[in-house]
Parts: structure tokens; C-alpha cells; sequence
């Protein structure tokens, strides 16, 4: 088959502060009966968790206005049917904090466990996409073909979610768009 | 089993796409990364994606002039936007969830966080959804949005514009945009507009009066097509990468 490209893809432009209304629209103080997007990728089986963290700019200060989506395979490697394993979620407007209810993924495709981030916000022209590995995985992280291509140890290390000492099945992701510690994004 | 290999996505063309950091837009300053982005042969956690069902839509979802109604019609021009979503290579894109919202005629959010004095309109949230059909067509219905100010280095205007979500059927092909209004003199004063270089991309954004389309004595038209990430081919197996 010989395919041919004639069109370039629509350019983005950023989601802005008021995301919420589109997208989740109960934050935005919009009460829509029939809209449900859950913070909870409707997985079943396996082991539950809670994903928790933060999305921090470069002068440090939280992001409190962004729109975060989630995608992952469930327990066993799969993913879907329909829109199973997928989530989203916005840092909260207080505290900062986006929070996720899932299970924990299986090896998909010959990869470490991991969970597809996506973060849509104000000044973010173009969402930014990474990945959640888990900490306690350290063999199939170390064959993770994604995580191989990050030669430097304290990047790849952003990618990698730690249990939150505080709560059980909990991790933490916190992000960095920029500077010190900035997570790894990726172009896929 | 073939050995070609699974068919995916190219890399985005980022030069097309708005630069990350534009001093001009004072939010990316911040929030731009500083390092290069990873590049990586898609797998099947960007080939696969969610899938959303027509079922999952409410009735007037597709509404915006009713689906917030409380006492009447909200105030403004009655307008009518659809399209096409398309891939790059020009196949029309079925089942794209596109998920919707604008600020009202006044360019006022309903928004907790949104403090502009233009007031809130009673009939209007700004809120919508549709998805395309089976030839990737879509169609909303709502008021056109005012322009509104903003803090940027000063004080910066956004042309009247609709803020745009899809889905594609792959996590790849997701997409967030923004489009403007045809003939509208703040297009190019505004520096979101700007962050992108080519003026030949930020003319894709511009949505095209569409006289055909009118509904007579009650709204005109604009049309808005839409083009996703394509997939170098017509197949793939799940776990190749």
C-alpha cells in the first residue's frame, strides 16, 4: 500500500486556565447530568492504587490550573475495552495535587509496568506527554526499553514513581516542567 | 505473523506545531522544558487509546445555544460550526470525541476562576461535546465568543475563539487546539496565536464562513476541519513496538 501524507496535523494551541469546562466540567462549577470522567480507570483486578503528586514550573511554584489525563494497560498487560484504563484528573486548586484511583498495571508490549501521562495547562502549547514506571519493578525497569534510552540515572529516576510512606498501595508522581529535576518528556 | 514493520506515527512536526517557550506568551516561561524531548518509536500504549461511545453523549450536548438554558437563548450570534476530521493521510477519522468549550458572547467564562467584568450569561456554560460519524463529519451548535483581555506583559486580547479536545483512536493522535474566526482583527495581535511560526499553520486554525450552511433566519455557519496524526499504514499487532 503506498500511503502518501497530504495533510499536517492541526496545530495545537494550549488548553488555557478554563480547561475544566470542557473537560471536567464539576471543577469549573458547571453541573452537567450526563458528563462523567472519572478520576478512576474503571480497572478491575489486581492491585489497587492511588496515584498522587504535583506539576511544579521552573520557579518552583505548583501548577494549579492543569487538566492531567492517564492511559495503562490493565493488570494483565491489555489495554481497553473502550475507555477502561484511561482517567483524568486536574491539579487541585488549593493544594496542587492531581489524584488518581487505578490498578496497577502489567507488563504491556515487552515494557515495565508504567502509566501513560498526559499534562494540558496554560502556557503549555502543546500537552506534554510522559510516563509513571513504579519503583518496586527494578528488574523490568532496567530491561525497559524507553527507560534505556535515558542515559543519565537522575533523569530516568523522574520517571519513576515512589510509594508514598504515608499510605498504603499509594504512589507518588510528582512532575517538573522546568529546571532542577525536570522530568523527562517525550516526542512519540 | 508479517515482518514488516507495525505501522505507526511518524514524529510530530514540531516545527509546525507553537514553539514551547515564546517570551511573548508570558505563561510558557515557566512551564517550557529546558531539555530536549525524548524520541521513541511509538508502542502500543500510544497506538492503543481510549474509545468513547456515541452513547455516552447527552442529547443536547451538541447544543451549546440549549444545553445550558435556563430562561431563554443565551445572548448572542447563533452560529452553526462543523467539519471533517481527517488523518495526514486525508482518511476520514470516525468516532473522534471532540469536547467543547468557549467563553460567551461577552468573552466571560463560567468559570469559578474566571473574574472578568463582562457579566455571565444566564443560558450559556460554554460547555459542549459531539463526536464525528462514520465519515468523520461533526457538527455543534452555540453563540460565537467575545474577544476578552488577559494579562500577558501587560495587558494582551484573545481573538474570539473555541477551545477543541479529540480523541483519535490513539493516544498518539491526541489533540488540543483552539480555533478563530475568519476576517477577526485580533487574530494576529494575539501572542497565543503567535507562539506559532508558519503563518500558513495558524491559517489552519481559522475557521472559514460558510454562507451554504446557513440556517436561514437563524444562524450562520462556519466551517472548521480538523486534521489528526496518521498511522504510516493499516495495520498493527498488539505488543510489536
Amino acid at each position: 500500500m503506498n500511503l502518501k501524507k497530504t495533510m499536517k496535523e492541526t496545530p495545537s494551541q494550549t488548553a488555557g486556565p478554563y480547561v475544566h469546562i470542557g473537560t471536567l466540567p464539576s471543577v469549573a462549577g458547571i453541573y452537567v447530568p450526563t458528563h462523567d470522567t472519572p478520576a478512576n480507570t474503571g480497572l478491575e483486578g489486581g492491585t489497587p492504587i492511588i496515584i498522587k503528586g504535583t506539576i511544579r514550573d521552573g520557579g518552583g511554584e505548583l501548577a494549579k490550573d492543569a487538566m492531567v489525563e492517564i492511559w495503562q494497560a490493565n493488570a494483565g498487560g491489555s489495554y481497553g475495552p473502550g475507555r477502561t484504563g484511561w482517567a483524568r484528573s486536574h491539579t487541585d486548586f488549593g493544594t496542587g495535587e492531581f489524584r488518581f484511583e487505578t490498578m496497577k498495571p502489567g507488563t504491556a508490549g515487552g515494557q515495565a509496568p508504567h502509566v501513560t501521562f498526559m499534562i494540558f495547562a496554560r502556557g503549555i502549547n502543546l500537552h506534554l506527554h510522559t510516563r509513571m514506571y513504579f519503583a518496586d519493578e527494578t528488574d523490568a525497569n532496567a530491561a525497559d526499553p524507553l527507560l534505556n534510552l535515558i542515559a543519565d540515572t537522575d533523569r530516568r529516576d523522574t520517571l519513576i514513581a515512589s510509594p508514598d510512606p504515608e499510605s498504603n498501595n499509594t504512589w507518588r508522581f510528582d512532575v517538573v516542567l522546568q529546571g532542577e529535576g525536570e522530568t523527562v518528556f517525550l516526542d512519540i | 505473523m508479517s515482518d514488516k514493520p507495525a505501522p505507526a506515527f511518524d514524529p510530530r512536526d514540531r516545527a509546525w506545531h507553537p514553539k514551547a517557550l515564546v517570551s511573548s506568551y508570558n505563561s510558557t516561561t515557566l512551564r517550557a522544558p529546558s531539555q530536549p524531548l525524548l524520541q521513541m518509536p511509538p508502542t502500543v500504549s500510544e497506538v492503543s487509546g481510549p474509545v468513547f461511545g456515541h452513547t455516552e453523549l447527552g442529547a443536547l450536548d451538541a447544543d451549546m445555544i440549549r444545553n445550558a438554558a435556563v430562561s431563554g437563548d443565551p445572548v448572542g450570534e447563533r452560529i452553526v460550526i462543523s467539519g471533517r476530521v481527517l488523518d495526514e493521510y486525508a482518511r476520514p477519522q470516525a468516532n473522534v470525541l471532540i469536547e467543547v468549550w468557549q467563553a460567551n458572547a461577552g468573552g466571560r467564562y463560567r468559570h469559578v476562576r474566571d473574574g472578568y467584568l463582562a457579566p455571565l450569561d444566564p443560558n450559556f456554560s460554554g460547555y459542549g461535546r459531539c463526536m464525528t460519524d462514520s465519515e468523520g463529519r461533526y457538527s455543534f451548535r452555540t453563540i460565537r465568543p467575545g474577544p476578552y483581555p488577559f494579562p500577558n506583559n501587560g495587558c494582551s486580547w484573545r481573538p474570539a475563539h473555541v477551545h477543541l479536545s479529540l480523541f483519535g483512536a490513539s493516544f498518539a493522535q491526541r489533540l488540543v487546539t483552539q480555533f478563530y474566526f475568519e476576517g477577526d482583527p485580533l487574530i494576529r495581535h494575539c501572542p497565543i496565536v503567535n507562539t506559532i511560526s508558519d503563518p500558513k499553520a495558524v491559517s489552519q486554525l481559522v475557521a472559514t464562513l460558510d454562507m451554504d450552511s446557513q440556517v436561514e433566519f437563524d444562524s450562520l455557519a462556519y466551517r472548521f476541519d480538523i486534521v489528526l496524526r496518521g498511522r504510516n499504514g493499516t495495520w498493527f499487532e498488539e505488543g510489536r513496538s
